[in-house]
């Protein structure tokens, strides 16, 4: 189920005093976007998910053109297939978790309805989950639902926003790999937000540093002038 | 009947009113809201101008459709609806409120449009203010009066609902007898609804839970 859908984001957007003036373009795998809080990390998300719309500017998702403000392209949030995952994961609490899985897969391509169903359930270990209400569940095993039920949606790209942030060391530790899992098995494009230099460390093959709504590196996270460094993780800055 | 009448009606508008920002909301939001505030007489007396026989709807609802409202039952259980509307509206619209708007966006994301969203994710998580809003709606529609009986008067097997027939009652000597069972009878059902709804809405809140 490789499907290599490369991002191409270019736009402007001002809420308030915030602006966001950034281009990137991300490669296959998993691209970081870090950097400190209030950065516009998250607001590149929500243009990508189509939650905002930019006041200028140009998102493409491979050869689908998402946004074209020029061109007035503005295409429907659920029409997107861009899975996004929040912090906190927000699963719908009225569901057990094989529902809000089902209900992932209801409204995924025809093409891709089903695919791998199986395989994502072993890889992100929900056997033994399927049948629980979904607010019974610990942060870890929430945040594992939800990165289930987005690639079960036949999303082009997943947009994992913070995941970790909100767990502590022990779930990290049990999330990480998974991660990494899904990057190698199932070959979806991830964008991933963070502002913890380890995490990008391990996880990411490409990072776009963002500082004040401005993309200001991208590259190699290993390369000595990206400036990440694990040594200063938790800094909330490289 | 009436609550049954106006709960899609209330859905809609609560669900627009919180999730919608449009030229013009604040006025819509007043009017919807007018007959809580406005005597129930004032109300009854406006439908009997507007729904009345003579009336600008009244009469083409007569000309057009044959129906009349005015002294009528369903004239009896549109005044209810009215009086009972803004209770039922304003539960259901902070219960939209409360609901996090990142699962819709979630739900969205996933490949849910807008109208399947609303249907599996909004209005189930909803339900219990929708619950609340219609039991007090009927409540309110039980113990209605003013704008009923200005409306569609006080007639027996017709447009009498049990506050104008305890009314009635005690205005006729040796009435009393049939005004206190009307008294309890209206108890009772109050009491059912009030023990119904609060039933309905924990066994929803034990399914839904706490995060």
């Amino acid at each position: 189920m490789a499907r290599a859908a490369m991002i191409h984001f270019d736009c402007e957007l001002t809420r308030g005093d915030f602006k966001l003036d950034a281009a990137f373009s991300a490669e296959p795998g998993i691209t970081a976007l870090f950097g400190p809080s209030g950065s516009g990390k998250s607001t590149i998300l929500a243009l990508i998910a189509g939650l905002l719309q930019p006041t200028r500017g140009v998102i493409s998702l491979g050869d689908r053109v998402l946004t074209d403000t020029e061109k007035g392209i503005a295409v429907a949030k659920h029409q997107r297939r861009a899975g996004l995952v929040f912090q906190d994961a927000q699963l719908f609490p009225h569901m057990t978790v094989a529902q809000n899985l089902k209900f992932a897969q209801y409204f995924a391509p025809p093409a891709r309805r089903g695919i791998a169903h199986d395989a994502v359930i072993t890889v992100l270990g929900l056997n033994d989950l399927l049948s629980r209400r979904t607010p019974g569940l610990s942060g870890g095993e929430k945040q594992r639902v939800a990165l289930a039920r987005a690639l079960l949606s036949g999303a082009d790209v997943l947009l994992l926003d913070e995941p970790l942030a909100s767990l502590d060391a022990a779930r990290r530790d049990e999330i990480l790999p998974i991660i990494e899992r899904m990057r190698d098995e199932f070959a979806v494009p991830i964008l991933y937000v963070s502002h913890s230099a380890s995490e990008v460390l391990r996880l990411a093959n490409y990072v776009v540093r963002l500082d004040r709504g401005r993309a200001v590196w991208a590259g190699d996270p290993k390369d000595p002038a990206s400036g990440i460094s694990a040594r200063r993780d938790g800094s909330h800055q490289a | 009947m009436a609550t049954i009448a106006s709960l899609p009606f209330a859905i809609g508008l609560a669900y627009l009113l919180a999730r919608c920002n449009f030229p013009g909301k604040s006025l819509l939001d007043g009017l919807l809201h007018l007959p809580l505030v406005l005597p129930p007489v004032v109300t009854g007396y406006v439908l009997l101008l507007s729904f009345g026989r003579n009336g600008p709807i009244g009469s083409f609802l007569f000309d057009t459709f044959g129906i009349t409202l005015s002294f009528r039952w369903t004239g009896a259980a549109l005044a209810c609806a009215i009086m009972g509307f803004p209770l039922m509206l304003r539960a259901i619209r902070l219960s939209f409120e409360s609901i996090d708007q990142r699962l819709e966006a979630a739900a969205g994301s996933l490949g849910a449009n807008r109208a399947w969203t609303f249907t599996l994710i909004t209005l189930p998580l909803a339900l219990p203010g929708v619950l609340a809003g219609a039991i007090l709606c009927f409540a309110k529609a039980l113990g209605e009066f003013g704008a009923t009986i200005t409306f569609v008067s006080s007639i027996p097997g017709e447009t009498r609902t049990i506050s104008s027939a305890i009314y009635s009652y005690t205005q006729v000597p040796g009435g009393d007898d049939a005004a206190i069972r009307l008294m309890i009878v209206s108890t009772v059902i109050a009491l059912a609804a009030i023990i119904a709804s609060e039933a309905l809405n924990r066994r929803m809140q034990r399914r839904i839970a706490v995060f």
